[in-house]
């Protein structure tokens, strides 16, 4: 396995998004490796939400938005004519900042997306298991029926999730997903990462350069840069390199906390 | 504090000097407030008690036939028996028939044979009312005044609202005329109504706020729509007039269903006019309940890979019902109140006969009680009075209806 080159999995070429006339983000050139945590990090407003939710197609609901370049999923271009958007997101899953379950009971909120999805297994077993995954079982177990609104924040959160997990997803976006958590929440979510990783591969937009630096394999830098003031990729590596030995003068500043 | 902004703020004695000036302007738009709201409800009291003191009070009748002309016994001790064979032997045989034939004799109640001798036989004949407040502060001068004028009347204290009032067909005689038949063309109104609108309203507002793309041409639409909401009712009369009675007489008259002997002015048009009258209200209170959904459900609907329409239908909607049925309610109650519309697509103004489907002719409460208040004599505002009681509690009733339905749905997060 370890001598296996890495296999890519979303691959962007000269990626730049527009809000309007706005460019958000120019010229993003990574590679997304498989089974690996890539986080995206960045003072705000540099793009990091645009550049993820570019991604999955989530962008699609601002109407003025449109990128330019291409994201490639194992070489097919997400952007293509012959592309549905639902599926691009049946198979990128994402996490939002605030956790956001439906107004509906715990085992709907796995059961549903799996539902429409036209999942034929037996779907208390998939419940079961995806809330396992997300290590949420034990805590909702005896009250699945209940609503999803009586969990605690760091609960529902997990519970999106073990929601984004039951649609088989290959890849997870996460948008700061832990920024409304309490200390142990969040600890519990980058623990969950960790399990997450053996089958998904994970994208995460974090303000918190210990996160970054505890979780992520692979870390991208980004920055507002020249007279327009968009975002772009100014580093883009190892995880344990960017904190220890970044090539650009500006990472460095910034995950030093010496930025702005 | 050498902070050379803390000098531009007043302390001590200034600054409370300054901090009673707000309590006190404070206090004053209090009352300001306050006094708006007593104003508010002391014109809605007023209007109750205006409302109330034309429908209950002293009553002064005669009968054009002493009682002793067809029975020894006392009125108030004729049995039904007794009732049945006066009715039988001094009604003329064909007028007998008649009432048989609408419902046989034998089978009617004591109330019913009671009230039908009091109006074909003894011939009731209302010299004078009282206003309510009149009989209350007043009696004796009533009493002595009744005495005086009418010596052979009698004097009672009536509610002109009675059970009898409500369940009796239209009659030319305010003392057994009843708003039966305007109560159930109104509800079959409402319910055309609503049945045509909230669907229509709903998926147009669906259609406004989750898939029309923000250009000009929507905000065109928009602006008509809420243009459209003010509107003088009137002109949708017209309107209707114009589409339901005459250019779509066929459909609605029933014709094209084998109904024969029929025209366009039946409860299906003033329904659908009505439909048409309320439905801005419905698709702009549509679109302010489609508006309050979070779009982080959305997003959530969409991130696990959900289409638009299964978005719409499993997320948006269901938790925008509650405001669409608020919005159905506040329909609701124009539809129950609205006159104009009705005289311009032709209620009919005297019909005795139940609205038994969507192609009767039909009256409604409103138009009832246009018609009684525009007669001379004073015992027609007195019913007419009571048709408004009728009017307020059937549309509380409704609304009320209408609310416990929105508890249902309403989501418990
Ligand atoms: N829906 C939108 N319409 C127009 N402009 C937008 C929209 N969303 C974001 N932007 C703009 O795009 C730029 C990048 O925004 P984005 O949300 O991606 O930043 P971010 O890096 O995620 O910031 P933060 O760390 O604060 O979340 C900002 O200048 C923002 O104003
Ligand atoms: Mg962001």
């Amino acid at each position: 396995m370890q001598n296996n080159p890495p296999e890519h999995t979303i691959t962007t070429k000269d990626l730049s998004i527009f809000y309007g006339n706005f460019l958000a983000v120019t010229d993003v050139n990574l590679n997304i490796e498989s089974r690996k945590i890539t986080a995206i990090i960045g003072p705000s407003g540099c793009g990091k939400s645009t550049l993820l939710r570019a991604f999955n197609r989530m962008n699609d609901f601002v109407p003025s938005s449109h990128v330019t370049g291409e994201i490639l999923l194992h070489g097919q271009n997400l952007y293509g004519a012959d592309i549905d958007p639902v599926e691009v997101r049946r198979k990128i899953g994402m996490v939002f900042q605030k956790p956001n379950p439906f107004p509906k009971s715990i085992y709907e909120n796995i059961a549903w997306g799996a539902r429409i999805n036209g999942f034929k297994g037996d779907m208390d077993d998939l419940v079961e298991q995806s809330l396992r995954s997300a290590a949420l079982w034990d805590e909702v177990k005896d009250k699945l029926k209940k609503s999803a609104y009586e969990l605690s924040g760091g609960q529902q959160q997990r519970l999106c999730i073990a929601r984004t997990i039951a649609i088989q997803p290959e890849i997870i976006l996460m948008d700061e997903p832990a920024s409304a958590l309490d200390p142990i929440s969040t600890l519990r979510i980058e623990e969950l990462m960790q399990e997450l990783k053996q089958k998904y591969t994970i994208i995460i937009v974090t303000h918190n350069m210990q996160q970054a630096a505890r979780v992520s394999d692979y870390t991208a830098m980004m920055m507002l840069t020249g007279d327009s003031r968009s975002g772009t990729m100014i580093e883009f590596s190892e995880t344990k390199l960017i904190f220890t030995n970044p090539r650009d003068k500006r990472t460095e500043d910034y995950v030093t906390g010496r930025f702005g | 504090m050498n902070n050379p902004q803390t000098d531009n703020f007043p302390e001590g004695p200034s600054f409370r000097r300054a901090l009673n000036a707000r309590y006190r302007s404070a206090s004053l738009w209090q009352m300001v407030f306050l006094s708006a709201l007593l104003i508010a409800i002391l014109s809605l009291m007023t209007l109750l008690y205006t409302v109330a003191d034309g429908a209950f009070g002293y009553v002064a009748y005669e009968y054009k036939h002493d009682p002793t002309e067809f029975s020894s016994t006392p009125l108030n001790e004729l049995g039904k028996d007794e009732l049945l064979s006066i009715l039988q032997s001094n009604l003329s045989a064909g007028a007998f028939k008649k009432l048989d034939n609408e419902k046989p004799m034998a089978s009617r109640s004591h109330a019913d044979l009671y009230s039908l001798f009091l109006e074909r036989l003894l011939q009731i004949d209302t010299k004078q009312i009282w206003s309510m407040t009149d009989s209350f502060l007043h009696a004796a001068e009533i009493r002595a005044e009744a005495t005086h004028k009418y010596p052979d009347a009698q004097l009672e204290f009536r509610s002109w609202l009675t059970p009898q009032f409500l369940s009796s067909p239209m009659s030319s005689r305010a003392e057994f005329a009843g708003v039966r038949t305007a109560i159930l063309g109104s509800l079959w109104l409402v319910g055309i109504a609503i049945l045509f609108a909230l669907p229509v309203g709903t998926g147009a507002a669906i259609y406004l706020q989750e898939y029309a793309s923000k250009n000009w041409l929507t905000k065109i639409i928009q602006t008509n729509i809420n243009n459209l909401a003010g509107v003088p009712s009137i002109v949708y009369g017209m309107l209707g007039l114009a589409i339901f009675v005459r250019l779509l007489e066929p459909l609605t008259s029933g014709a094209a269903f084998g109904v024969i002997d029929s025209n366009g002015r039946t409860v299906l048009s003033a329904g659908l006019t009505m439909g048409m009258l309320v439905l801005p209200l419905i698709i702009i209170n549509a679109q302010e309940a489609i508006k309050a959904v979070p779009d982080s459900l959305r997003q959530a609907s969409f991130g696990v890979g959900a289409t638009r329409w299964q978005t719409v239908w499993h997320h948006v909607l269901p938790n925008a019902l509650p405001g669409i049925l608020t919005g159905s309610i506040l329909a609701l109650s124009r539809a129950l109140g609205e006159t104009a519309p009705l005289i311009v697509v032709g209620a009919s103004t005297f019909i005795s006969v139940d609205p038994s489907g969507p192609f009767s002719k039909f009256t409604a409460l409103p138009i009832q009680i246009y018609q009684w208040t525009t007669r001379a004599q004073p015992e027609f505002h007195a019913i007419a009075a009571a048709s408004i009681i009728v009017l307020l509690i059937l549309l509380l009733s409704l609304n009320a209806a209408a609310i416990l339905l929105r508890n249902r749905f309403q989501r418990k997060y």
